[in-house]
């Protein structure tokens, strides 16, 4: 079967690749461009595992083939921190304990800092309701909302 | 597996009617690709309808009506400032499928083309009596929504061809619209009964209405004995109690651990009140 090749930007940086076309691109990203930050939990869209950005919009990675990245701007988790120094939001992640296996937390960490780009004063209610796609089945969500709230508020202060 | 991105629905409906074993069209993919990846339907060649021109496009025409691309997001219909004005049902019903990850990429006419009788988006689609274009080997023709579904996971489309845009006709004054579903848990789950509503008022009188249903019937289902309940009336409560007659008459449901038929019937009858409601509220402004 003959592969398809696929040109692609990927945290800003230019990339190329070779996939089946069966291969999603969670597949792509953790088995041939070695990202492993995005998850497989479910692998049917439900649990936001490898929630990733196409064109600034949310994604689940196991619910796209690698081949329809082509031309497309994809963002992961690999890059939201800056060099070494991590995003706001992953330093109140763990300031506040917001994770405990760390499987749902890229996902949610690329789902929140697209909302707060979005939206910089969520309410709870619409961070709740936009974290909703993302399963975490250790910190039962408290630390997490928390985190994204104090977040969002800490980000309004300094701009 | 064989993956073709066709610049025109021409192509793609060629592409389609030369091909061998299962074909499946992808849009966004939330139901194509959860499919292939539980091995339910392993298509042998896959078509991403997403290159051809204008099909992320939202497009209010001269006359009011509206025509939607058939890659158009559930967050892009969210978003738009002006198409959940005319329709906010419509919006509403797409906007209540799967998580915000979901809604980046599903669409109306994959809703549509699934053929699940439970669709949320397919019961209001009825009521607003849109349409779709269908492109085929013999050219494009029009087609009314409710002609699509054939039952579960089955559309009536022929090889080659497949759904091209949606048109939504012209809101109109005095017009509302409205969706309900049922669910066993408070979000995101599939529907064990829909219901979509469509009316206009001349004042405080309703002068005509759509009415479907789903997840009662192996499709989704109009029902004119409804629609015809509450036509005439002011919405009292005699309107209302035939309407609730006329939607659970009209349920064929499954019954299973979700709903059972009695229950799926009742609530049939209890959200058709509801929606036509909301619808009428939002009609008379």
């Amino acid at each position: 079967m003959s592969k398809i090749h696929v040109t692609t930007t990927i945290n800003d940086d230019e990339v190329e690749f070779l996939c089946d076309p069966r291969e999603s691109l969670l597949d792509v990203l953790r088995d041939r461009l070695s990202l492993t930050g995005a998850k497989e939990g479910c692998g049917t869209g439900d649990c936001g595992a490898c929630t990733v950005t196409v064109d600034g919009r949310l994604v689940c990675a196991c619910l796209m083939l690698g081949a329809e990245a082509e031309g497309k701007s994809i963002g992961t988790v690999e890059g939201i921190a800056t060099d070494e120094e991590l995003h706001p939001l992953q330093q109140k992640f763990i300031e506040y304990a917001a994770l405990q296996c760390g499987i749902c937390t890229p996902g949610i960490l690329v789902a929140a800092k697209n909302l707060l780009e979005r939206n910089p004063d969520p309410t709870e209610t619409e961070v709740r309701y936009w974290l909703a796609g993302n399963l975490c089945r250790c910190t039962g969500y408290d630390k997490i909302i928390r985190a994204v709230m104090d977040t969002a508020a800490e980000m309004r202060e300094a701009s | 597996m064989q993956y073709h991105t066709p610049a025109t629905f021409e192509d793609a409906a060629k592409i389609a009617f030369d091909a061998q074993g299962i074909t499946r069209f992808l849009a966004g993919g939330t139901d194509v690709l959860v499919q292939l990846r539980s091995d339910l339907v392993e298509p042998d060649t896959l078509i991403d309808v997403k290159k051809i021109e204008g099909t992320n496009n939202i497009t209010k025409n001269a006359d009011g009506s509206w025509t939607l691309g058939v890659a158009v997001s559930g967050a892009e219909m969210s978003e738009h400032p002006e198409l959940g004005n005319d329709w906010p049902g419509l919006v509403e019903a797409m906007d209540l499928i799967g998580s915000t990850q979901v809604q980046g990429r599903a669409t109306l006419t994959g809703n549509l083309c699934n053929g699940s009788p439970a669709a949320d988006s397919v019961p209001v689609m009825f009521a607003t009596g849109a349409t779709v274009s269908v492109t085929g080997p013999d050219g494009t023709r029009e087609v009314a929504v409710e002609d699509i579904p054939a039952g579960p996971g089955k559309t009536n489309l022929a090889k080659g061809e497949l759904v091209s845009a949606i048109h939504i006709p012209p809101r109109g004054q005095g017009g509302g619209d409205a969706y309900l579903r049922f669910i066993p848990r408070t979000e995101m789950d599939i529907a064990v009964v829909g219901c979509g509503v469509n009316l206009r008022v001349d004042g405080d009188t309703i002068t005509e209405a759509r009415i479907a249903l789903g997840a009662v019937a192996p499709t989704v289902v109009l029902v004119p004995d409804a629609a015809a309940a509450i036509v005439g009336t002011k919405l009292d409560d005699a309107a209302l109690d035939a309407l609730a007659a006329a939607a659970s008459a009209a349920c064929n449901p499954i019954d299973d651990k979700r709903g059972t038929v009695e229950f799926r019937t009742h609530v049939a009858g209890v959200l058709a009140k509801r929606a036509a409601k909301i619808a009428y509220d939002r009609a008379k402004g």
